[in-house]
């Protein structure tokens, strides 16, 4: 090292190196993320009327061209052999990666239906009104709202902003770089914030749902970034393989910069807890569980059923990376630690959901319950462990969009009557619907032939496989608990004399008729034939990782 | 490839509950004669199977195997031993009588304004043939996840049943009858549920031992599980076999039921109507039993050997407990239920006897039990009809004006106290035989059954039947003859099971054979007996 002025400034001695960038693999993303950026522009130059159907074709276009992005990449082997890690080793494209993109483009495909439905209340003005307020600021019934009503003010960029937080998931569980990972994070919270303050009915619980989700999503935000600036100290890379690689003891040249903290254990214990909190938080585990029931009692139900579904996938997604490709060499100290996560899950989830009242904090704590039954799953350490989350991820994914739908149908003059005292006989007055509802929370409940038997099986068995046998003993019991809180709403729908003055079923658009259905059937068709689909998550179960030499 | 006849005898009434539910609203009577029909069927079906059946024969017969969930090593395998096909033709033969038993039972709830929709009766009848195909199918299945599922899957039809046709004679006001009605439908679930997720994890600790021995990977096929344990391929650890043992037999003791989980039973009974109370004890419990002779024994033999002196137990307490309780009852519903539970205690000290009387005389034990009860359940159903009362105190003098009606319960009734000459009687011998010959003292307990169980019918019928003619009884009018043609068949069928049991014995006692081979027990000698004097 010179002291020569000349030496601050030195000359390029090579052209720049471009990263490769394997457009094609990424591809499913890009679609989403582009569409969504189209959506933005759709909102600022298309006249206000044709928006509506402008948006709604673009979103549902962008993502079954999505959808058919991961077929042909799949069909391509690049779920197996041709795995690799795209974008100078920001993004893995792998069998899990493909398969969780596969499963977010298509749930986000259904929740686009339940966004577009405008049937659900009477017109106002002589427009037909969605889920959304027209001007989500204004005072409630204000003079501004009003206005905004009779002018027909929609609020069609929720398309995009679920075209946004469908790309920020579907990059989060494929991310092969911290900090790739965190920008997902924030790509995909930021609309859901957004998302949950727009409900038009019960304003106030909206708003209230979403600033509670954005405080407790940033915490959660702070502490994952946190956690990433201690791993960067203890690695000196943010990229996966090189942590994994320094975690497993083969240290490539030490970083000058960092050689105080690198391989310094307490950062990697720390930092690696840290992260580990902020996946946590979004897959909604105890003790991480808290902004659950009131984001979903809150928000609007559609985007509710949106966020319980996708949500888990993604982040469950990024959790298998994260224990699977970078601190498998730590596996002995976070197991324990996840052991005591899912059986709280599993508990908590399902004692709690006995003494709710409100149909759809129920599904949010069960889907609590939910989270520490995949977890299960996600501790066995093994293929068989992988896959069976895949499939419990898919499984659960659909039920749960299905009776968030069938949740939007049930309404009284006051909006949705989500109080389950509301709901008691309404398998006398439809009973097809309340039966659909029912075949939902049988799947929940994991009653054999529905998706969700299938599920827990799956999970229960990898867990058994990897000498889990405890978890599997609580999770069996956790089930027991579960379903007493399903059956007693199957007993209100079916076995209570209906309420006078109590809720009546709205005939929706074939929007909505179309996801239930779809819904229903998914269950159905993974409880009585799930082979197929178990192939497909099991021959997705292994995941890229990067030659440690070649990682940066 | 061979006709699917097991798998046909299980889609049968499956077939006929879609058709059911199918018919329109207004076309309620073509809706039970499709029941009927669809039921019928069944019965030729059953027979079919019985006919093809050869006693001498394989263990399995009829056999159909096809991969499922390969990923679970599930595979959808049907396959019929002697027992299975006595099983299978009780189910098939009881369920006819009992759609013509129920004929108009859900009418009522038709006729609320509200249920135009709802369809009540055509949903009546489509759940009774839904839960016959799914007790079929767990009779038949020998791949274990297979029969798990329909053992599990059993239990929504009959809840809806449970909760969602109720008796409409109880002793509480409309109201409260629905509050009573919902609390049996969700005490059934959630027990019978419990003991299912207990058997689920012993289903995959199962899977996972088969996994680690097995050359071919997890199966959950009874053959080869079974046959993998008499080769040696297949060892489990002395406290996992126990454990396994004992997740299954809770949900089997849940299901029979088995003194102390029991409770369940008199409430979904008591509750439910005559034709449904029937179709629990006389069909669904039998699952239980009969699954504890198959997997239980046939699984576990080591465990269960271990395991029969608690179960010994427990039988004997269920035999006196559940008639002494059955003594004391005001209702004659719950009566029934109480008997049924002493009548269960039987069955399974026949089967862990180990010995062939015992486990011949459990099988046809289930057999006439099911015949006797539904006999005597369906009767009182029709007497309970009349006068819109469960309670026993509201009833006397039947038998003057009402004597078809007091002839018949007698009858019934004395099946029940296994009179010598009916098909009880020849099973209790069995029984007795199969258990004194092995463990006196427990045969002596046992005996006090017996005095009780005669001592709980012959008060019920004194009570109802003589005496001095009531106001109620005054009015009552004798049995219909749709009511006849329910019960002199199945009257017909006790005498004949009492007189002439060898074809049902001649189609058992091989298999209960191979089980006593299973466990690896064989009848104690006379020599034995001997030296024990």
């Amino acid at each position: 090292m010179s002291s020569d002025v000349s030496s601050l400034v030195t000359l390029a001695q090579t052209e720049p190196v471009f990263p490769e960038i394997q457009w094609a693999a990424l591809s499913p993303t890009l679609i989403v993320l582009g569409a969504a950026t189209l959506g933005i522009l759709v909102e600022a130059f298309v006249p206000r009327r044709a928006r509506y159907a402008t948006q709604l074709v673009l979103s549902v276009l962008a993502l079954a061209a999505a959808f058919s992005a991961v077929i042909v990449l799949a069909v391509g082997d690049y779920g197996t052999s041709e795995a690799l890690i795209a974008g100078a080793g920001a993004i893995a494209v792998d069998g899990p990666a493909l398969f969780l993109q596969g499963v977010l483009a298509l749930v986000a495909l259904v929740s686009v239906f339940l966004f577009a439905e405008r049937r659900l209340d009477p017109a106002e003005h002589g427009r037909p009104v969605d889920s959304f307020a027209a001007q989500p600021a204004a005072l409630p019934g204000g003079p501004a709202e009003q206005q905004a009503v009779r002018a027909g003010w929609m609020t069609t960029d929720v398309f995009p902003l679920l075209l946004f937080a469908t790309g920020g998931m579907m990059i989060f569980p494929a991310a092969n770089d911290l900090l790739v990972l965190f920008i997902a994070l924030e790509v995909l919270s930021l609309p859901l914030y957004m998302l949950c303050a727009l409900a038009r009915r019960r304003r106030l619980l909206s708003q209230e749902a979403a600033v509670k989700y954005f405080l407790l999503g940033a915490f959660a935000s702070a502490f994952l970034l946190f956690g990433i600036a201690l791993l960067y100290g203890y690695a000196g890379s943010l990229g996966y393989a090189r942590i994994a690689a320094v975690i497993g003891g083969t240290p490539p040249e030490l970083d000058p910069a960092l050689a105080a903290t690198m391989g310094n254990d307490a950062l990697l214990l720390i930092g690696g807890a840290m992260v580990l909190m902020g996946l946590l938080f979004k897959v909604g585990a105890v003790p991480f569980h808290m902004w659950t029931p009131d984001v979903y009692q809150g928000a609007p139900t559609p985007v509710t059923g949106f966020m319980a579904a996708a949500t888990k996938v993604a982040a469950f997604g990024a959790l298998l990376r994260l224990l699977y490709v970078v601190l498998p060499g730590l596996r002995w100290d976070w197991e324990p630690v996840l052991w005591g996560v899912a059986i709280l899950s599993m508990v908590a989830g399902a004692v709690i959901a006995i003494t709710q009242t409100d149909v759809k904090r129920l599904l949010a704590y069960s889907s609590i319950a939910h989270s520490g039954f995949i977890l299960a799953g996600v501790i066995a350490v093994s293929p068989d462990g992988v896959s069976s989350a895949l499939f419990y991820l898919a499984a659960y994914s659909f039920v749960t969009l299905g009776a968030f739908a069938v949740v939007t149908l049930v309404r009284d003059p006051q909006g949705e009557a989500t109080h389950l005292s509301k709901w008691a006989g309404l398998g006398r007055r439809s009973p097809l619907l309340a039966g659909v509802f029912a075949l939902f929370l049988l799947a929940f409940a994991g009653i054999p032939l529905t998706s969700g038997f299938a599920g827990k099986f799956a999970v229960f068995r990898a867990a058994a496989d990897a000498g889990a046998m405890g978890l599997v003993v609580v999770g069996v019991a956790a089930s027991a608990i579960a379903a007493f809180f399903y059956v007693r709403v199957i007993v209100l729908m079916f076995f209570s004399d209906p309420q006078p003055g109590g809720p009546s079923v709205v005939i929706p658009s074939p929007l909505t008729v179309s996801v239930v259905g779809l819904a229903a059937v998914v269950t159905l068709v993974l409880g009585i034939a799930p082979q197929y689909f178990l192939d497909l998550a099991g021959q997705a179960g292994v995941f890229v990782q990067q030659a440690a030499a070649t990682a940066r | 490839m061979s006709f699917p006849l097991l798998t046909a005898t299980a889609v049968a009434p499956a077939l006929g509950a879609v058709v059911t539910a199918a018919v329109p609203s207004a076309r309620r009577t073509a809706a039970k004669w499709t029941a009927l029909a669809f039921s019928l069927i069944t019965v030729g079906l059953a027979a079919a199977v019985l006919i093809r059946f050869e006693p001498g024969g394989d263990r399995y017969q009829l056999t159909e195997s096809h991969s499922w969930i390969a990923d679970f090593g599930v595979r959808y395998e049907l396959g019929v031993d002697g027992i299975a096909v006595a099983m299978v033709a009780l189910t098939a033969v009881i369920v006819p009588f009992l759609i013509g038993a129920g004929w108009n039972d859900a009418d009522h709830a038709q006729d609320a304004p509200a249920a135009r929709r709802w369809r009540p009766t055509q949903g009546f009848f489509a759940l009774i043939l839904m839960v016959e195909a799914m007790v079929v199918m767990s009779f038949m299945a020998t791949d274990v996840f297979l029969f798990y599922i329909f053992f599990e899957a059993m239990l929504i039809p009959l809840y809806f049943l449970i909760g969602g046709f109720g008796d409409r004679a109880g002793e509480h006001p409309e109201s409260e009858q629905a509050k009573q009605r919902s609390y049996a439908a969700v005490k059934f679930l959630l027990y019978n549920l419990a003991g299912g997720l207990v058997m689920l994890a012993a289903v995959i600790g199962l899977y996972v031992v088969a996994a680690d021995d097995l050359a071919g990977g997890g199966t959950f096929s009874l053959q080869t599980l079974v046959e993998a344990r008499a080769s040696g391929e297949l060892t489990f650890a002395e406290s996992t076999e126990r454990w396994l043992f004992l997740g299954f037999f809770f949900a089997f003791a849940i299901k029979a039921p088995l003194w102390p989980v029991h409770t369940w039973l008199p409430n979904a009974m008591g509750e439910s109507t005559a034709p449904v109370a029937v179709l629990i004890t006389a069909v669904v419990d039998k699952v239980g039993t009969f699954a504890m002779l198959r997997f239980c024994l046939g699984l576990f033999p080591e465990a269960s050997v271990w395991a029969t002196p608690v179960v010994l137990v427990l039988a004997l307490v269920s035999i006196v407990y559940g008639a002494l309780l059955a003594l004391g009852q005001r209702d004659m519903k719950r009566l029934i239920a109480y008997a049924s539970i002493s009548h269960f205690g039987f069955i399974i000290l026949g089967i862990f006897a180990m010995t062939s009387q015992g486990q011949s005389g459990a099988t046809l034990y289930m057999i006439n039990h099911g015949v006797a009860t539904a006999a005597l359940m369906l009767v009182a159903g029709f007497l309970i009809s009349r006068r819109g009362s469960r309670l026993i105190g509201d009833y006397g003098g039947v038998q003057k004006t009402a004597p078809l009606l007091a002839g018949t319960f007698l009858v019934a009734g004395l099946a029940t106290l296994s009179l010598p000459g009916t098909g009880p009687f020849v099973s209790e011998f069995l029984v007795l035989v199969g258990t004194f010959s092995r463990y006196p003292v427990a045969g002596i307990v046992a005996c006090t059954g017996i005095v009780l169980a005669a001592l709980y019918v012959l008060i019920l019928y004194q009570r109802t039947m003589t005496g001095p003619v009531t106001e109620a009884a005054g009015k009552m009018r004798d049995l219909r003859p749709r009511e006849l043609a329910v019960v002199t068949p199945l009257i017909a069928l006790l005498i004949f099971l009492g007189v002439f049991p060898k074809p049902l014995t001649d189609i058992v006692n091989p298999a209960v054979n191979h089980t006593m081979s299973d466990v690896g027990k064989t009848d104690p000698a006379p020599a034995e007996l001997e030296a024990r004097k």
